[in-house]
């Protein structure tokens, strides 16, 4: 499988989806600077996590005009799968390739720790081998996670099962305390209309190594290589 | 020779001022007297602590650089090296929480990336006043955000740490921040230049006029007007540092650079001076090149500003267009501002006038060095625990493990991002933090420690008990402890008892790393901490970075099972002379600390460490503040499993005996007990067991009912975050 993470002034989680990659595939992926015009054939590209451009402004807001940006929309709107994660899925928000935007933190602080999230399809490139309703334990480390859109919005997107995570309890309830961060409805994670785009505030490529503690997050990863290979 | 001295020497005595117009055979204008009065202010000079930290051992076989560079480097086997330093940020912390926090996380990482390492984790050891002082939440909220806010952005996981509450702190909290970075151990890069006529380079930020005069700042003690010094605080931008740690290591990665020196305390004077000093050379630099943020900047200010992320490099010559083309893509200056000279001497020229000629290795070399008069610290009575009324052991349990300095610090550390990078496997809240090499079976395990009531009570055994506590903290994880990185904190050195008590705490470090085979390879010395003439309690923080051949044999404080047996390694008294016992349940800090048995201290850790490396035992735990009972229920919490205790020492009186703080000890968690106990009496160490995990949710003593699990755990969870929240 031929990846690429894009590498933003001050992305800093590029490492770790690049080896969350590399232990599904077996192959390295590329690691591309935002400043880049053009990428070669792939079949998956990440936003990965970070502080592109420091957060200033807003997060996410700078990065998705760097240059790069507009051939990560082409290529999703021909059908690559796009991944962002953390910084990515801010990123993604701001260049309206995932709907809803997200928010500071309902706490107002940062928060690292470990949720639960409840599969909500596996329907999806990025979620094939979970079973709908399984339940993850992968780490969260974000300041500004609080997912949030119109009522209407939500409801097609519930409606249109573009909803791909929601935080929850072990046993897969989605209570208030479960939420780290404020998300409207629990809403963890989002696919575009086509759902050959996902963003998530979550951190699956920290959770595919059993030596760090959870291996949850590998399926999304070997769910990939599946895709690639029919 | 006397000469009129002006108003302001700008915090130089007459006498060093006099040394000064000695030196030049003039007087300083105004931009010379800046630089002598920061090169010789104790922050950069270390004038009143040189002579006793001299003492100290830094050498072994695996230590490939010690204290005098920018941070200690270490073999860590494989041509791989671990580099590291603690470092103070108290004063501007104090002043301004969140940016002095901040900026102390972004210069640490400056000085060990400046040799080379990519930084892999960050810890901090912070102290703050009284719960009940009105500023004592503002300073840990405004501090935890500034350390989470700066290292979150960087993207190097901040693993471990402490943080205390006394009184003492009210006036002055303590922040102390470390960084471990690895490095190639033939690519390290150092301070020292070479090569008149090289280009000297700046790189980074801009200047502006912040931190002016910082590092005097951090040399005095507070009064009432300290609140006035916030102009004296630099400002951090994270996200500037993360763009130069990269430009930086892809500029190491070819052969340009000759020297390089991050500009910290003192900025542009103690890089440029520092640099040249140690080669023997002389610098000259046209500040006019100097990329400034403001207009109208005085050379005695660009000199003296502590902006933040920059950095000052000697290249070699024509590496200049490599350098340009790495610092252009990541939108950072890179620009000459001098060349090397033979003369000796510092130049710098502004709008064409010569603003400061000085002869560097009288300002640098020859800083003054005192015998500050010291006297010792009286000692104390040892506390019998008969003196001391004895609770029920449940109660006192849960008071104890939900009492400020024993209470979880999970609202601290979920606010730092611990998992960046990706490989972080023992996370905080355990004893060390673990954190694994990429490309290898490898995994470094660091500890900051110190229990600064023991250092006033007894400053000897006090600096024993830091060091010693860094060694069980990464024993207990399975890793051999390599090096310490020390941080010194005390209050004003021209009281003797304060520098009897720094002159204590240094005797007793000393003997531990002598004993222990564990070397001091870098630090910092932070004096002055009172305010108003009220000393804080000494707190000589210890860093230690220890190793484990293989990662995948450490383990955490969590049994994983009921039916696990629980063994304690060492044997105790029952000793609550200066215990949290005492303070917490008794209103007492009075007492003498426990003693310490280094030989004892050397030989568990050598069995626990064994007793890991052989997949004995599933959870290990060090025995400290608090006692036996608090180090029990901290490993039931962790592993979510109840404790079924029995076995206590039929001489001791209960209290002495689960809550005294002797030293030297260890709890393991096995599911073979007996084989565990046979390996420590075969080596002649003490194993007594203790009690087994089980499935029930609650500890019990001899079959009765201390304490719920779920009791035990509100509190322990719930004073901080109640306290933060305004509800404690």
């Amino acid at each position: 499988m031929r990846s690429a993470v894009i590498v933003f002034p001050g992305s800093n989680r590029e490492g770790d989806v690049a080896d969350a990659i590399e232990r599904s595939t077996g192959r390295r992926p590329a690691l591309v600077w935002h400043a880049e015009a053009s990428l070669p054939s792939l079949d998956l590209i990440v936003l990965p996590g970070g502080f592109a451009y420091g957060d200033y402004l807003r997060t996410g807001a700078i990065a998705a005009q760097s240059p790069i940006m507009r051939e990560v929309r082409a290529r999703a709107e021909k059908g690559v799968p796009v991944l962002g994660i953390c910084n990515g899925f801010q990123i993604l928000a701001e260049a309206k390739l995932v709907p809803g935007v997200l928010l500071s933190n309902a706490s107002l602080k940062f928060v690292c720790k470990d949720v639960y999230l409840r599969v909500e399809t596996s329907q999806s490139l990025f979620t094939q081998r979970y079973a709908t309703g399984e339940v993850m334990r992968v780490p969260c480390a974000h300041h500004d996670g609080n997912y949030f859109a119109d009522p209407q919005t939500l409801d097609r997107l519930e409606g249109e099962g573009q909803v791909a995570f929601r935080y929850c309890t072990a046993d897969g309830r989605t209570t208030a305390t479960a939420n780290p961060n404020g998300s409207a409805r629990n809403i963890a994670g989002v696919f575009n209309a086509t759902k050959n785009v996902l963003g998530m505030m979550p951190h699956p490529e920290n959770a595919t190594d059993a030596l760090l503690g959870s291996t949850d997050g590998k399926k999304m990863f070997d769910g990939l290589v599946d895709a690639v290979a029919r | 020779m006397t000469t009129q001295r002006p108003n302001d020497l700008m915090g130089l005595t007459p006498a060093e001022y006099d040394r000064a117009v000695e030196i030049l055979g003039r007087p300083p204008n105004r931009t010379e007297l800046g630089i002598f009065s920061v090169m010789w202010s104790e922050h950069c000079s270390y004038k009143s602590s040189k002579k006793w930290l001299k003492t100290l051992p830094t050498t072994a076989p695996w230590v490939i650089c010690g204290p005098g560079e920018n941070a200690g480097v270490i073999d860590i086997g494989d041509g791989d090296a671990a580099i590291f330093k603690i470092e103070s940020h108290n004063h501007p912390s104090y002043i301004e929480p969140y940016q002095g926090a901040a900026t102390g996380v972004g210069g640490i990482l400056r000085d060990v990336f400046t040799m080379g390492a990519r930084p892999i984790a960050n810890l901090n050891a912070l102290r703050f006043g009284d719960p009940k002082h009105p500023r004592t939440r503002s300073l840990v909220s405004g501090v935890v955000a500034g350390i989470g806010g700066y290292g979150n952005c960087v993207g190097v996981p901040t693993v471990g740490g402490e943080t205390n509450f006394h009184a003492s702190y009210n006036g002055n909290c303590l922040v102390n921040a470390m960084t471990v970075g690895i490095a190639k151990a033939d690519r390290i890069f150092y301070a020292k230049a070479s090569g008149p006529g090289n280009s000297v380079v700046y790189v980074g930020a801009k200047t502006g006029r912040d931190g002016i005069h910082g590092a005097t700042m951090a040399s005095a003690e507070f009064d009432e007007n300290s609140e006035e010094k916030r102009p004296t605080v630099q400002v951090g931008d994270p996200f500037k540092e993360k763009l130069l740690i990269e430009a930086c290591l892809e500029l190491m990665a070819t052969d340009a650079i000759v020297a390089i020196q991050d500009m910290g305390a003192a900025g542009l004077t103690s890089s440029s001076t520092e640099m040249a000093g140690k080669g023997g050379l002389g610098i000259e630099l046209d500040l006019d090149k100097v990329p400034m943020r403001e207009s109208g900047m005085t050379a005695y200010e660009v000199m003296l500003s502590e902006s933040q992320e920059r950095m000052l490099m000697i290249l070699k010559p024509g590496a200049e267009d490599i350098a340009l083309r790495i610092f252009r893509k990541y939108e950072l200056d890179c620009v000459t501002i001098g060349t090397l000279t033979d003369t000796g001497r510092l130049v710098l020229k502004m709008h064409g006038r010569v603003e400061a000629d000085m002869p560097i290795a009288p300002v640098s070399a020859a800083a003054p060095e005192y015998d500050r008069p010291w006297t010792p610290t009286p000692a104390r009575p040892v506390v019998e625990a008969k003196d001391v009324p004895a609770h029920a052991l449940g109660t006192a349990l849960a008071q104890l493990m939900a009492s400020p300095d024993l209470a979880s610090r999970r609202w601290i550390w979920e606010q730092y991002d611990y998992l960046v990078r990706g490989h972080t496997m023992i996370r905080p809240g355990g004893d060390a933090a673990v954190v694994r090499l990429p490309g290898t079976t490898k995994a470094l395990a660091m500890s900051v420690d110190c229990t600064p009531r023991y250092c006033v009570a007894d400053p000897e055994r006090g600096g024993m008990q830091a060091v010693v506590e860094t060694y069980r903290n990464i024993s207990a994880t399975g890793a051999r402890p390599l090096a310490i990185t020390d941080n010194m904190n005390f209050g004003n050195p021209e009281r003797p008892e304060i520098m009897g008590q720094f002159v204590g705490c240094i005797a007793g470090m000393r003997q531990a790393c002598e004993a222990l085979d564990y070397p001091v390879v870098s630090g910092n010395v932070s004096l002055y901490n009172e305010t108003s003439g009220n000393a804080i309690l000494p707190a000589p923080v210890i860093g230690g970075v220890g190793l484990l051949a293989e990662a995948a044999s450490a383990v955490g404080i969590a049994p994983k099972a009921a039916g696990e047996g629980l063994v304690v390694i060492g044997e105790g008294e029952g000793w609550l002379g200066a215990s949290l016992y005492l303070r917490e349940l008794c209103g007492r800090e009075d007492g003498a600390p426990p003693p310490i048995n280094l030989g004892l201290e050397k030989r568990h850790g050598g069995l626990v460490r064994a007793l890991i490396e052989g997949g004995m035992v599933t959870a290990c735990h060090d025995v400290s503040d608090g006692g036996l009972l608090v180090a029990l229920a901290e490993m039931a919490l962790a592993g979510g499993l109840g404790l079924a205790l029995a076995g206590a020492d039929p001489d001791v009186s209960p209290h002495a005996f689960w809550f005294g703080e002797d030293q030297g000890r260890y709890v393991v968690s096995a599911a073979d007990a007996d084989a565990v106990i046979g390996v420590a009496r075969s080596s002649g160490v003490f194993a007594r067991r203790i009690g087994a995990t089980t499935a029930d949710a609650c500890l019990t003593l001899d079959g009765s009912v201390l304490i719920s699990l779920d009791v035990l755990r509100a509190g322990h969870e719930g004073w901080l975050p109640d306290y933060m929240a305004g509800r404690g």
